[in-house]
Protein backbone atom coordinates (compact mmCIF):
# COMPACT_ATOMS: atom_id res chain seq x y z
CA UNK A 1 0.00 0.00 0.00
CA UNK A 2 1.21 3.43 -0.88
CA UNK A 3 1.22 6.48 1.36
CA UNK A 4 2.08 10.11 0.77
CA UNK A 5 3.94 11.71 3.67
CA UNK A 6 3.65 15.48 3.58
CA UNK A 7 5.92 17.63 5.65
CA UNK A 8 4.19 20.83 6.59
CA UNK A 9 6.22 23.73 7.90
CA UNK A 10 4.65 26.62 9.78
CA UNK A 11 5.56 29.86 8.01
CA UNK A 12 6.89 31.70 11.05
CA UNK A 13 8.00 28.57 12.92
CA UNK A 14 11.27 26.77 13.51
CA UNK A 15 11.60 25.66 9.89
CA UNK A 16 12.97 29.06 8.79
CA UNK A 17 15.99 27.11 7.76
CA UNK A 18 17.77 30.06 6.14
CA UNK A 19 18.21 31.62 9.58
CA UNK A 20 19.88 28.55 11.17
CA UNK A 21 23.62 28.33 11.84
CA UNK A 22 25.53 26.65 9.01
CA UNK A 23 26.31 23.57 11.07
CA UNK A 24 22.63 22.95 11.79
CA UNK A 25 21.62 23.46 8.16
CA UNK A 26 24.26 20.96 7.08
CA UNK A 27 23.18 18.43 9.69
CA UNK A 28 19.56 18.80 8.57
CA UNK A 29 20.40 18.32 4.91
CA UNK A 30 22.65 15.35 5.64
CA UNK A 31 19.79 13.78 7.59
CA UNK A 32 17.37 14.28 4.70
CA UNK A 33 19.79 12.78 2.17
CA UNK A 34 20.47 9.78 4.40
CA UNK A 35 16.76 9.34 5.06
CA UNK A 36 16.00 9.25 1.31
CA UNK A 37 18.81 6.78 0.66
CA UNK A 38 17.57 4.50 3.45
CA UNK A 39 14.06 4.46 2.03
CA UNK A 40 15.40 3.68 -1.44
CA UNK A 41 17.72 0.95 -0.17
CA UNK A 42 14.85 -0.58 1.76
CA UNK A 43 12.84 -0.91 -1.45
CA UNK A 44 10.09 1.35 -0.12
CA UNK A 45 10.64 4.70 -1.85
CA UNK A 46 8.32 5.57 -4.75
CA UNK A 47 9.03 9.28 -5.03
CA UNK A 48 10.26 12.23 -3.00
CA UNK A 49 10.48 15.93 -3.73
CA UNK A 50 11.33 19.03 -1.79
CA UNK A 51 9.39 22.12 -2.80
CA UNK A 52 10.73 25.61 -3.40
CA UNK A 53 9.92 28.18 -0.73
CA UNK A 54 6.47 29.74 -0.43
CA UNK A 55 7.65 33.24 -1.34
CA UNK A 56 7.55 32.28 -5.02
CA UNK A 57 4.34 30.28 -4.81
CA UNK A 58 1.23 31.38 -6.68
CA UNK A 59 -2.40 30.45 -6.45
CA UNK A 60 -3.77 29.96 -9.97
CA UNK A 61 -7.42 29.97 -11.07
CA UNK A 62 -8.91 29.83 -14.54
CA UNK A 63 -10.29 33.23 -15.53
CA UNK A 64 -12.41 34.10 -18.53
CA UNK A 65 -11.74 31.67 -21.44
CA UNK A 66 -9.52 29.60 -19.20
CA UNK A 67 -6.78 32.23 -19.01
CA UNK A 68 -4.69 31.70 -15.84
CA UNK A 69 -5.21 34.31 -13.14
CA UNK A 70 -2.48 34.23 -10.53
CA UNK A 71 -2.83 35.33 -6.96
CA UNK A 72 0.14 36.77 -5.17
CA UNK A 73 2.46 35.85 -2.42
CA UNK A 74 1.32 34.04 0.72
CA UNK A 75 1.39 35.76 4.10
CA UNK A 76 4.43 34.92 6.24
CA UNK A 77 2.47 33.14 8.92
CA UNK A 78 0.74 30.66 6.61
CA UNK A 79 1.68 26.98 6.94
CA UNK A 80 3.15 25.55 3.75
CA UNK A 81 4.07 22.21 2.23
CA UNK A 82 7.86 21.86 2.37
CA UNK A 83 8.13 18.50 0.63
CA UNK A 84 6.75 15.00 0.39
CA UNK A 85 7.65 11.33 0.15
CA UNK A 86 5.57 8.58 -1.43
CA UNK A 87 6.37 5.17 0.06
CA UNK A 88 5.15 1.68 -0.76
CA UNK A 89 4.92 -0.31 2.50
CA UNK A 90 3.36 -3.46 3.92
CA UNK A 91 1.28 -1.80 6.65
CA UNK A 92 -0.07 1.56 7.87
CA UNK A 93 2.10 1.14 10.98
CA UNK A 94 5.22 1.11 8.81
CA UNK A 95 4.12 4.34 7.08
CA UNK A 96 3.63 5.98 10.50
CA UNK A 97 7.08 4.81 11.62
CA UNK A 98 8.67 6.39 8.54
CA UNK A 99 6.72 9.60 9.13
CA UNK A 100 7.95 9.74 12.73
CA UNK A 101 11.53 9.42 11.50
CA UNK A 102 11.00 12.34 9.12
CA UNK A 103 9.35 14.36 11.86
CA UNK A 104 12.43 13.95 14.05
CA UNK A 105 14.71 15.60 11.47
CA UNK A 106 17.26 17.75 13.32
CA UNK A 107 16.64 21.49 13.58
CA UNK A 108 18.47 24.33 15.34
CA UNK A 109 21.02 23.01 17.81
CA UNK A 110 20.47 19.50 16.48
CA UNK A 111 17.21 19.14 18.42
CA UNK A 112 14.44 17.19 16.64
CA UNK A 113 12.03 19.50 14.82
CA UNK A 114 9.00 17.26 15.45
CA UNK A 115 7.20 18.86 12.52
CA UNK A 116 3.74 17.46 11.76
CA UNK A 117 3.82 14.95 8.92
CA UNK A 118 0.48 14.42 7.23
CA UNK A 119 0.09 10.77 6.20
CA UNK A 120 -2.43 10.07 3.45
CA UNK A 121 -3.08 6.78 1.71
CA UNK A 122 -2.75 6.87 -2.08
CA UNK A 123 -5.87 5.60 -3.85
CA UNK A 124 -4.23 2.47 -5.18
CA UNK A 125 -5.83 -0.25 -3.06
CA UNK A 126 -7.62 -3.16 -4.70
CA UNK A 127 -11.40 -2.89 -4.97
CA UNK A 128 -13.59 -5.59 -3.47
CA UNK A 129 -15.48 -7.87 -5.77
CA UNK A 130 -18.94 -6.34 -6.10
CA UNK A 131 -22.00 -8.52 -5.96
CA UNK B 1 18.76 -6.04 -26.53
CA UNK B 2 15.78 -7.26 -24.49
CA UNK B 3 13.61 -10.33 -24.36
CA UNK B 4 10.91 -8.49 -26.28
CA UNK B 5 12.83 -9.02 -29.51
CA UNK B 6 12.21 -12.75 -29.23
CA UNK B 7 9.08 -14.23 -30.71
CA UNK B 8 6.30 -15.14 -28.30
CA UNK B 9 7.06 -18.83 -28.33
CA UNK B 10 10.73 -18.37 -27.42
CA UNK B 11 9.84 -15.82 -24.75
CA UNK B 12 7.29 -18.19 -23.26
CA UNK B 13 9.90 -20.94 -23.32
CA UNK B 14 12.44 -18.77 -21.49
CA UNK B 15 9.92 -17.95 -18.75
CA UNK B 16 9.02 -21.59 -18.40
CA UNK B 17 12.66 -22.65 -18.18
CA UNK B 18 13.97 -19.83 -15.94
CA UNK B 19 12.95 -21.42 -12.60
CA UNK B 20 14.20 -24.85 -13.69
CA UNK B 21 17.56 -23.41 -14.67
CA UNK B 22 17.73 -21.47 -11.41
CA UNK B 23 16.88 -24.62 -9.50
CA UNK B 24 19.70 -26.51 -11.18
CA UNK B 25 22.15 -23.69 -10.42
CA UNK B 26 21.19 -23.46 -6.74
CA UNK B 27 21.45 -27.25 -6.48
CA UNK B 28 25.00 -26.99 -7.82
CA UNK B 29 26.31 -23.71 -6.36
CA UNK B 30 23.98 -23.26 -3.34
CA UNK B 31 24.12 -19.44 -3.31
CA UNK B 32 20.65 -18.16 -4.25
CA UNK B 33 21.56 -14.56 -5.12
CA UNK B 34 24.65 -15.43 -7.17
CA UNK B 35 22.81 -18.20 -8.99
CA UNK B 36 19.98 -15.85 -9.81
CA UNK B 37 22.39 -13.30 -11.27
CA UNK B 38 24.00 -16.02 -13.40
CA UNK B 39 20.59 -17.16 -14.67
CA UNK B 40 19.67 -13.59 -15.60
CA UNK B 41 22.90 -13.35 -17.61
CA UNK B 42 22.09 -16.63 -19.36
CA UNK B 43 18.58 -15.41 -20.21
CA UNK B 44 20.04 -12.24 -21.62
CA UNK B 45 22.49 -14.28 -23.70
CA UNK B 46 19.57 -16.35 -25.02
CA UNK B 47 17.67 -13.18 -25.91
CA UNK B 48 20.66 -12.05 -27.97
CA UNK B 49 21.69 -15.35 -29.55
CA UNK B 50 18.48 -17.29 -30.16
CA UNK B 51 16.90 -14.83 -32.60
CA UNK B 52 20.21 -14.89 -34.55
CA UNK B 53 21.20 -18.58 -34.33
CA UNK B 54 17.86 -20.24 -33.66
CA UNK B 55 16.64 -21.96 -30.47
CA UNK B 56 19.06 -24.75 -29.47
CA UNK B 57 17.91 -28.41 -29.52
CA UNK B 58 17.96 -28.64 -25.74
CA UNK B 59 17.28 -25.07 -24.59
CA UNK B 60 17.25 -25.99 -20.91
CA UNK B 61 20.67 -27.63 -21.04
CA UNK B 62 21.96 -24.66 -23.07
CA UNK B 63 20.78 -22.19 -20.43
CA UNK B 64 22.12 -24.27 -17.54
CA UNK B 65 25.49 -24.54 -19.27
CA UNK B 66 25.76 -20.81 -19.95
CA UNK B 67 24.58 -19.89 -16.45
CA UNK B 68 27.00 -22.38 -14.85
CA UNK B 69 29.86 -20.94 -16.91
CA UNK B 70 29.02 -17.42 -15.80
CA UNK B 71 28.81 -18.51 -12.18
CA UNK B 72 32.12 -20.33 -12.51
CA UNK B 73 33.73 -17.25 -14.10
CA UNK B 74 32.54 -15.14 -11.18
CA UNK B 75 33.84 -17.69 -8.70
CA UNK B 76 37.22 -17.74 -10.49
CA UNK B 77 37.60 -14.00 -10.23
CA UNK B 78 36.52 -14.10 -6.60
CA UNK B 79 39.11 -16.81 -6.11
CA UNK B 80 41.83 -14.75 -7.74
CA UNK B 81 41.00 -11.87 -5.45
CA UNK B 82 41.17 -13.97 -2.35
CA UNK B 83 44.13 -16.08 -3.40
CA UNK B 84 45.84 -15.82 -0.05
CA UNK B 85 42.79 -16.88 1.88
CA UNK B 86 41.64 -20.38 2.41
CA UNK B 87 40.03 -21.48 -0.84
CA UNK B 88 39.17 -25.07 -0.16
CA UNK B 89 35.45 -24.44 -0.01
CA UNK B 90 35.41 -22.52 -3.27
CA UNK B 91 37.47 -25.16 -5.07
CA UNK B 92 34.83 -27.73 -4.35
CA UNK B 93 32.27 -25.45 -6.00
CA UNK B 94 34.47 -25.05 -9.05
CA UNK B 95 34.39 -28.72 -9.96
CA UNK B 96 31.42 -28.38 -12.25
CA UNK B 97 30.51 -31.50 -14.12
CA UNK B 98 30.07 -30.94 -17.87
CA UNK B 99 26.45 -30.85 -18.90
CA UNK B 100 25.50 -34.11 -20.60
CA UNK B 101 22.69 -34.47 -23.13
CA UNK B 102 19.77 -35.80 -21.11
CA UNK B 103 20.89 -35.23 -17.54
CA UNK B 104 21.25 -31.47 -17.21
CA UNK B 105 21.08 -31.43 -13.42
CA UNK B 106 17.58 -30.00 -13.22
CA UNK B 107 14.65 -31.69 -11.59
CA UNK B 108 10.90 -31.40 -12.21
CA UNK B 109 10.47 -30.47 -8.54
CA UNK B 110 12.78 -27.46 -8.91
CA UNK B 111 10.02 -24.98 -9.75
CA UNK B 112 8.13 -26.06 -6.66
CA UNK B 113 11.23 -25.92 -4.41
CA UNK B 114 11.94 -22.41 -5.70
CA UNK B 115 8.38 -21.37 -4.90
CA UNK B 116 8.76 -22.72 -1.38
CA UNK B 117 11.95 -20.64 -1.02
CA UNK B 118 10.57 -17.41 -2.47
CA UNK B 119 7.30 -17.56 -0.52
CA UNK B 120 8.96 -18.34 2.80
CA UNK B 121 7.17 -16.79 5.76
CA UNK B 122 10.44 -15.10 6.82
CA UNK B 123 9.82 -12.61 3.97
CA UNK B 124 7.20 -9.85 3.99
CA UNK B 125 4.39 -10.34 1.45
CA UNK B 126 5.67 -7.59 -0.85
CA UNK B 127 9.20 -9.08 -0.84
CA UNK B 128 7.89 -12.58 -1.46
CA UNK B 129 5.74 -11.36 -4.35
CA UNK B 130 8.62 -9.48 -5.98
CA UNK B 131 11.05 -12.37 -5.61
CA UNK B 132 8.55 -14.94 -6.88
CA UNK B 133 7.79 -12.87 -9.98
CA UNK B 134 11.47 -12.47 -10.70
CA UNK B 135 12.92 -15.88 -9.80
CA UNK B 136 10.00 -18.17 -10.65
CA UNK B 137 7.88 -16.06 -12.97
CA UNK B 138 10.84 -14.98 -15.10
CA UNK B 139 9.77 -11.30 -15.19
CA UNK B 140 12.46 -8.64 -15.39
CA UNK B 141 12.88 -6.17 -12.54
CA UNK B 142 11.65 -3.40 -14.86
CA UNK B 143 8.48 -5.35 -15.65
CA UNK B 144 7.76 -5.99 -11.96
CA UNK B 145 8.44 -2.35 -11.09
CA UNK B 146 6.11 -1.15 -13.78
CA UNK B 147 3.36 -3.57 -12.71
CA UNK B 148 3.48 -2.16 -9.16
CA UNK B 149 4.11 1.45 -10.25
CA UNK B 150 7.32 1.90 -8.31
CA UNK B 151 10.73 2.96 -9.67
CA UNK B 152 12.91 0.17 -11.03
CA UNK B 153 15.69 0.96 -8.52
CA UNK B 154 13.24 0.56 -5.63
CA UNK B 155 12.07 -2.81 -6.96
CA UNK B 156 15.68 -3.90 -7.48
CA UNK B 157 16.41 -3.11 -3.83
CA UNK B 158 13.30 -4.94 -2.69
CA UNK B 159 14.35 -8.05 -4.63
CA UNK B 160 17.91 -7.86 -3.41
CA UNK B 161 16.75 -7.58 0.21
CA UNK B 162 14.44 -10.54 -0.31
CA UNK B 163 17.41 -12.60 -1.49
CA UNK B 164 19.34 -11.51 1.59
CA UNK B 165 16.36 -12.57 3.68
CA UNK B 166 16.53 -16.03 2.17
CA UNK B 167 20.27 -16.23 2.78
CA UNK B 168 20.00 -15.20 6.45
CA UNK B 169 17.02 -17.43 7.14
CA UNK B 170 19.10 -20.37 5.87
CA UNK B 171 16.23 -22.11 4.04
CA UNK B 172 17.75 -25.21 2.43
CA UNK B 173 17.12 -25.93 -1.25
CA UNK B 174 14.87 -28.94 -0.83
CA UNK B 175 11.21 -29.77 -0.60
CA UNK B 176 9.77 -29.20 2.90
CA UNK B 177 9.30 -32.23 5.10
CA UNK B 178 5.80 -33.60 5.65
CA UNK B 179 5.53 -31.75 8.96
CA UNK B 180 6.52 -28.41 7.40
CA UNK B 181 4.53 -28.86 4.25
CA UNK B 182 1.04 -27.69 5.23
CA UNK B 183 2.25 -24.37 6.61
CA UNK B 184 4.80 -23.76 3.84
CA UNK B 185 2.32 -24.62 1.12
CA UNK B 186 -0.19 -22.22 2.68
CA UNK B 187 2.42 -19.42 2.31
CA UNK B 188 3.02 -20.34 -1.34
CA UNK B 189 -0.68 -20.39 -2.17
CA UNK B 190 -1.22 -17.10 -0.34
CA UNK B 191 1.53 -15.34 -2.34
CA UNK B 192 0.14 -16.73 -5.61
CA UNK B 193 -3.33 -15.55 -4.54
CA UNK B 194 -1.96 -12.04 -3.87
CA UNK B 195 -0.24 -11.94 -7.27
CA UNK B 196 -3.46 -13.01 -8.97
CA UNK B 197 -5.47 -10.37 -7.09
CA UNK B 198 -2.96 -7.65 -7.89
CA UNK B 199 -3.43 -8.49 -11.56
CA UNK B 200 -7.17 -8.93 -11.36
CA UNK B 201 -8.43 -6.24 -9.01
CA UNK B 202 -5.78 -3.55 -9.14
CA UNK B 203 -6.67 -0.67 -11.37
CA UNK B 204 -3.13 0.69 -11.51
CA UNK B 205 -0.89 -0.03 -14.47
CA UNK B 206 -1.70 -0.94 -18.06
CA UNK B 207 -4.43 -3.57 -18.68
CA UNK B 208 -2.12 -5.84 -20.61
CA UNK B 209 0.34 -6.06 -17.77
CA UNK B 210 -2.28 -6.75 -15.13
CA UNK B 211 -3.72 -9.47 -17.31
CA UNK B 212 -0.24 -10.94 -17.56
CA UNK B 213 0.21 -10.96 -13.75
CA UNK B 214 -3.02 -12.93 -13.34
CA UNK B 215 -2.08 -15.33 -16.11
CA UNK B 216 1.32 -15.84 -14.51
CA UNK B 217 -0.30 -16.57 -11.12
CA UNK B 218 -2.53 -19.11 -12.86
CA UNK B 219 0.46 -20.72 -14.59
CA UNK B 220 2.42 -21.05 -11.33
CA UNK B 221 -0.61 -22.34 -9.43
CA UNK B 222 -1.14 -24.87 -12.20
CA UNK B 223 2.47 -25.98 -11.78
CA UNK B 224 1.92 -26.45 -8.02
CA UNK B 225 -1.28 -28.39 -8.71
CA UNK B 226 0.52 -30.65 -11.19
CA UNK B 227 3.27 -31.39 -8.70
CA UNK B 228 0.82 -31.93 -5.83
CA UNK B 229 -2.33 -33.25 -7.55
CA UNK B 230 -3.75 -34.62 -4.28
CA UNK B 231 -3.66 -31.27 -2.48
CA UNK B 232 -7.23 -29.95 -2.38
CA UNK B 233 -6.32 -26.34 -1.63
CA UNK B 234 -3.84 -26.06 -4.55
CA UNK B 235 -6.59 -27.41 -6.84
CA UNK B 236 -9.12 -25.09 -5.16
CA UNK B 237 -6.97 -22.01 -5.67
CA UNK B 238 -6.38 -22.88 -9.33
CA UNK B 239 -10.14 -23.31 -9.82
CA UNK B 240 -10.86 -20.04 -7.97
CA UNK B 241 -8.43 -18.15 -10.23
CA UNK B 242 -9.86 -19.65 -13.43
CA UNK B 243 -13.47 -19.02 -12.39
CA UNK B 244 -12.67 -15.43 -11.37
CA UNK B 245 -10.45 -14.58 -14.34
CA UNK B 246 -13.20 -15.89 -16.66
CA UNK B 247 -15.20 -12.74 -15.81
CA UNK B 248 -12.37 -10.29 -16.51
CA UNK B 249 -13.70 -8.88 -19.79
CA UNK B 250 -17.12 -8.16 -18.28
CA UNK B 251 -15.89 -6.69 -15.03
CA UNK B 252 -15.14 -3.14 -16.20
CA UNK B 253 -16.78 -0.84 -18.71
CA UNK B 254 -15.12 0.95 -21.60
CA UNK B 255 -13.85 3.74 -19.33
CA UNK B 256 -12.56 1.44 -16.60
CA UNK B 257 -15.68 1.81 -14.45
CA UNK B 258 -16.57 -1.18 -12.27
CA UNK B 259 -19.57 -3.27 -13.26
CA UNK B 260 -21.06 -5.38 -10.44
CA UNK B 261 -21.54 -9.10 -10.99
CA UNK B 262 -25.33 -8.79 -11.31
CA UNK B 263 -25.03 -6.24 -14.15
CA UNK B 264 -22.24 -7.89 -16.16
CA UNK B 265 -22.71 -9.00 -19.76
CA UNK B 266 -22.36 -12.73 -19.19
CA UNK B 267 -21.78 -13.46 -22.88
CA UNK B 268 -18.32 -11.93 -22.32
CA UNK B 269 -17.41 -14.56 -19.74
CA UNK B 270 -14.76 -17.05 -20.86
CA UNK B 271 -16.59 -20.37 -21.12
CA UNK B 272 -13.41 -22.40 -21.52
CA UNK B 273 -11.99 -21.13 -18.22
CA UNK B 274 -15.37 -21.71 -16.56
CA UNK B 275 -15.59 -25.29 -17.85
CA UNK B 276 -12.07 -26.07 -16.61
CA UNK B 277 -12.65 -24.40 -13.24
CA UNK B 278 -15.99 -26.13 -12.66
CA UNK B 279 -14.59 -29.55 -13.57
CA UNK B 280 -11.60 -29.00 -11.29
CA UNK B 281 -13.58 -27.84 -8.25
CA UNK B 282 -16.23 -30.54 -8.69
CA UNK B 283 -13.58 -33.27 -8.77
CA UNK B 284 -11.78 -31.75 -5.77
CA UNK B 285 -14.83 -31.27 -3.57
CA UNK B 286 -15.94 -34.85 -4.15
CA UNK B 287 -12.72 -36.03 -2.50
CA UNK B 288 -13.52 -34.48 0.93
CA UNK B 289 -11.17 -32.41 3.17
CA UNK B 290 -12.59 -29.05 2.17
CA UNK B 291 -10.55 -25.81 2.53
CA UNK B 292 -11.14 -22.07 2.18
CA UNK B 293 -9.91 -21.75 -1.43
CA UNK B 294 -12.10 -24.67 -2.46
CA UNK B 295 -15.19 -23.08 -0.89
CA UNK B 296 -14.49 -19.73 -2.54
CA UNK B 297 -14.03 -21.54 -5.85
CA UNK B 298 -17.36 -23.29 -5.30
CA UNK B 299 -19.07 -19.90 -4.76
CA UNK B 300 -17.43 -18.56 -7.94
CA UNK B 301 -18.62 -21.67 -9.82
CA UNK B 302 -22.23 -21.11 -8.70
CA UNK B 303 -22.08 -17.52 -10.00
CA UNK B 304 -20.40 -18.54 -13.25
CA UNK B 305 -22.92 -21.29 -13.97
CA UNK B 306 -25.95 -18.96 -13.82
CA UNK B 307 -26.90 -17.84 -17.36
CA UNK B 308 -28.58 -14.71 -15.91
CA UNK B 309 -28.09 -12.95 -12.56
CA UNK B 310 -31.64 -13.90 -11.51
CA UNK B 311 -30.84 -17.59 -12.10
CA UNK B 312 -28.13 -17.53 -9.39
CA UNK B 313 -28.50 -20.36 -6.88
CA UNK B 314 -28.33 -18.09 -3.80
CA UNK B 315 -29.35 -20.80 -1.28
CA UNK B 316 -26.29 -22.78 -2.29
CA UNK B 317 -24.05 -19.71 -2.01
CA UNK B 318 -25.51 -18.99 1.44
CA UNK B 319 -24.71 -22.54 2.52
CA UNK B 320 -21.14 -22.31 1.16
CA UNK B 321 -20.48 -19.02 2.99
CA UNK B 322 -21.88 -20.65 6.16
CA UNK B 323 -19.24 -23.38 5.84
CA UNK B 324 -16.52 -20.87 5.05
CA UNK B 325 -17.46 -18.75 8.06
CA UNK B 326 -17.16 -21.70 10.41
CA UNK B 327 -13.73 -22.46 8.96
CA UNK B 328 -12.10 -19.05 8.80
CA UNK B 329 -13.52 -16.55 11.34
CA UNK B 330 -13.13 -13.74 8.82
CA UNK B 331 -15.60 -10.83 9.05
CA UNK B 332 -15.33 -10.35 5.26
CA UNK B 333 -16.90 -13.79 4.86
CA UNK B 334 -19.77 -12.74 7.13
CA UNK B 335 -20.31 -9.67 4.94
CA UNK B 336 -20.64 -11.91 1.89
CA UNK B 337 -22.94 -14.25 3.80
CA UNK B 338 -25.12 -11.25 4.70
CA UNK B 339 -25.57 -10.48 0.98
CA UNK B 340 -26.45 -14.13 0.25
CA UNK B 341 -28.87 -14.18 3.22
CA UNK B 342 -30.56 -11.05 1.87
CA UNK B 343 -30.98 -12.69 -1.54
CA UNK B 344 -32.49 -15.84 0.00
CA UNK B 345 -34.50 -14.56 2.98
CA UNK B 346 -34.87 -10.83 2.20
CA UNK B 347 -32.86 -7.75 3.16
CA UNK B 348 -33.90 -7.82 6.84
CA UNK B 349 -32.09 -11.14 7.31
CA UNK B 350 -28.93 -9.68 5.78
CA UNK B 351 -29.09 -6.51 7.90
CA UNK B 352 -29.56 -8.70 10.98
CA UNK B 353 -26.22 -10.38 10.24
CA UNK B 354 -24.52 -6.99 9.85
CA UNK B 355 -25.62 -5.95 13.35
CA UNK B 356 -23.55 -8.80 14.72
CA UNK B 357 -20.48 -7.29 12.99
CA UNK B 358 -20.93 -3.78 14.41
CA UNK B 359 -18.49 -4.43 17.28
CA UNK B 360 -15.88 -6.29 15.22
CA UNK B 361 -12.71 -4.22 15.55
CA UNK B 362 -11.25 -5.76 12.38
CA UNK B 363 -13.93 -4.00 10.34
CA UNK B 364 -13.84 -0.66 12.14
CA UNK B 365 -13.64 2.11 9.57
CA UNK B 366 -13.58 -0.38 6.71
CA UNK B 367 -15.58 0.79 3.70
CA UNK B 368 -16.86 -2.67 2.84
CA UNK B 369 -19.20 -2.82 5.85
CA UNK B 370 -20.80 0.48 4.80
CA UNK B 371 -20.99 -0.59 1.16
CA UNK B 372 -22.79 -3.83 1.99
CA UNK B 373 -25.13 -2.08 4.44
CA UNK B 374 -25.94 0.53 1.77
CA UNK B 375 -26.72 -2.23 -0.74
CA UNK B 376 -29.02 -4.04 1.71
CA UNK B 377 -30.77 -0.83 2.81
CA UNK B 378 -31.42 -0.08 -0.85
CA UNK B 379 -32.97 -3.55 -1.30
CA UNK B 380 -35.12 -2.83 1.78
CA UNK B 381 -36.32 0.44 0.22
CA UNK B 382 -34.59 2.70 2.77
CA UNK B 383 -33.05 5.05 0.21
CA UNK B 384 -32.01 7.77 2.66
CA UNK B 385 -30.13 5.24 4.78
CA UNK B 386 -28.59 3.64 1.67
CA UNK B 387 -27.38 7.01 0.36
CA UNK B 388 -25.73 7.86 3.69
CA UNK B 389 -23.87 4.53 3.77
CA UNK B 390 -22.86 4.63 0.09
CA UNK B 391 -21.33 8.06 0.73
CA UNK B 392 -19.57 6.90 3.87
CA UNK B 393 -18.16 3.89 2.02
CA UNK B 394 -17.00 6.19 -0.81
CA UNK B 395 -15.09 8.30 1.72
CA UNK B 396 -13.32 5.25 3.11
CA UNK B 397 -12.32 3.19 0.09
CA UNK B 398 -8.74 3.41 -1.20
CA UNK B 399 -9.64 2.58 -4.79
CA UNK B 400 -10.72 5.24 -7.29
CA UNK B 401 -13.05 3.18 -9.55
CA UNK B 402 -14.72 1.78 -6.45
CA UNK B 403 -15.19 5.27 -5.00
CA UNK B 404 -16.67 6.41 -8.31
CA UNK B 405 -19.04 3.43 -8.30
CA UNK B 406 -20.19 4.12 -4.73
CA UNK B 407 -20.71 7.85 -5.35
CA UNK B 408 -22.70 7.03 -8.50
CA UNK B 409 -24.92 4.66 -6.51
CA UNK B 410 -25.64 7.40 -3.95
CA UNK B 411 -26.41 9.92 -6.70
CA UNK B 412 -28.68 7.46 -8.55
CA UNK B 413 -30.71 6.78 -5.40
CA UNK B 414 -30.87 10.50 -4.68
CA UNK B 415 -32.58 11.09 -8.00
CA UNK B 416 -35.07 8.25 -7.46
CA UNK B 417 -35.86 9.53 -3.96
CA UNK B 418 -36.49 13.12 -5.15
Amino acid sequence: MKYMLMMNAPGGGPYRIAEWPQQDIEAHMAFMRRFGTELADGGELVAAEGLAGPDQAKLVRAGRNGVPVTDGIFPEAKEFLAGYWIVDVDSPARAYAIAARASAAPGPGGAPLNLPIEVRQVMSGPPEELT
Amino acid sequence: MTVTSLDNRAEHLLRELAPQVLGALIRRFRDFAASEDAVQEALLAAAVQWPRDGVPDNPRAWLIQIASRRRTDHLRSELARRRRESVAALEVDLEVAPVAGGDDGSDPDDTLILLFMCCHSALTPSSAIALTLRAVGGLTTAEIASAFLVPESTMAQRISRAKQGIRTSGVPFRLPTDQERVERLASVLHVLYLIFNEGYTSTAGPDLQRNELSRLAIRLTRAVHQQLPDDGEAAGLLALMLLTDARRAARTGSHGELIPLTKQDRTLWDQQDIAEGVALISATLSRGSVGAYQLQAAVAAVHDEAPRAEDTDWPQILALYGLLERMSDNPMVTLNRAIAAAMVHGPAAGLELLHALADDTRLRGHHRLDAVRAHLLELAGDYAGAIAHYRRAAGRTTNIPERDYLLTQAARLGEIAD
